[in-house]
């Protein structure tokens, strides 16, 4: 057992307490709070990984500006807390039963093939590997047209969500 | 890092499997998009951990850049989404996803 793998079953225990957390709460700011941490984690993992550049554009779109919109929006609406409505009571039992299958299916297909499993990500690192300028040069060398997409992804959706709440004009209003 | 490769795929597949149950669970339309984000980042921790398990290549930084564009499409479909529940209250004067079964509002 060596430094880095006490290093990740703690922060993994982390990430899986803090999402079971996220959906256990039953205050919709709580639940926020818990995936900000949740996503804080993983960033903590990727800069494990050698992926820095990654990280940090984690944190702050993630846990940064995704994050404070959700939060933004919840007390917008001041909808933290539901009434419970209870129409369908065997909805959670069953829920519960098909993820834990799914973490099952998961951990059988990856461990049952022992010949894998000692693969570790020991290997050799180049140097800057993972760092703004080798993304940059790979995203703009490489992958040039789906980068200016995307910026017209982002330009689609900005409008598309001011025009849909801006509502239908001031007869409505 | 020197943790085998399965244990973080072991590790991205359980926080999917939480971001599965939560759409299934919650009602609150909300905790349902916070679901999707946490798959959508358990998919991109399985992305890094591939990239880094293929380290010495010039191509293991595909994976990178493939995260970088999740990242980006998560954001827009955020703001069009949490736009859409803004919207969804005002008519109905709730977010819970068992009041929106009517087509017209």
């Amino acid at each position: 057992m060596n430094v880095d793998l006490i290093l990740f079953i703690g922060i993994g225990l982390v990430a899986v307490i803090s999402a079971i957390s996220m959906l256990a709460s039953q205050n919709a700011i709580y639940s926020a709070l818990f995936l900000v941490i949740n996503f804080i984690t993983i960033a903590t993992l990727f800069l494990l990984m050698n992926a820095a550049f990654i990280a940090m554009v984690q944190i702050t779109v993630y846990a940064g500006a995704i994050m404070v919109l959700f939060l933004f929006v919840i007390m917008l609406l001041g909808a933290e807390r539901l009434q419970p409505t209870g129409s369908m009571p065997w909805q959670l039992p069953v829920a519960v039963l098909l993820g834990v299958v799914l973490i099952a299916e998961v951990v059988f297909a990856l461990f049952h093939d022992a010949s894998n499993a000692a693969q570790g990500l020991s290997g050799n690192v180049t140097q800057g590997f993972g760092s703004p300028t080798s993304i940059g040069l790979i995203l703009f060398d490489q992958y040039l047209v789906p980068f200016e997409i995307t910026s017209i992804l982002l330009l689609v959706g900005m409008i598309g969500a001011i025009v849909i709440t801006r509502g239908r004009g001031k007869e409505n209003r | 890092m020197n943790v085998p490769l399965n244990y973080l795929l072991a590790l991205s597949g359980v926080l999917f499997a939480i971001g599965v149950v939560g759409v299934l669970v919650r009602r609150n339309a909300i905790v349902i998009f916070m679901s999707i984000e946490l798959m959508l980042n358990s998919a991109n921790l399985a992305f890094i951990a591939f990239a880094r398990s293929f380290a010495p290549a010039a191509e293991a930084l595909r994976g990178h850049v493939l995260v970088f564009f999740v990242i980006a499409v998560a954001a827009a479909e955020v703001a069009v989404g949490l736009a859409l529940i803004v919207v969804i209250f005002r008519t109905k004067k709730s977010i819970d996803v068992d009041q929106v079964s009517s087509l017209k509002g």
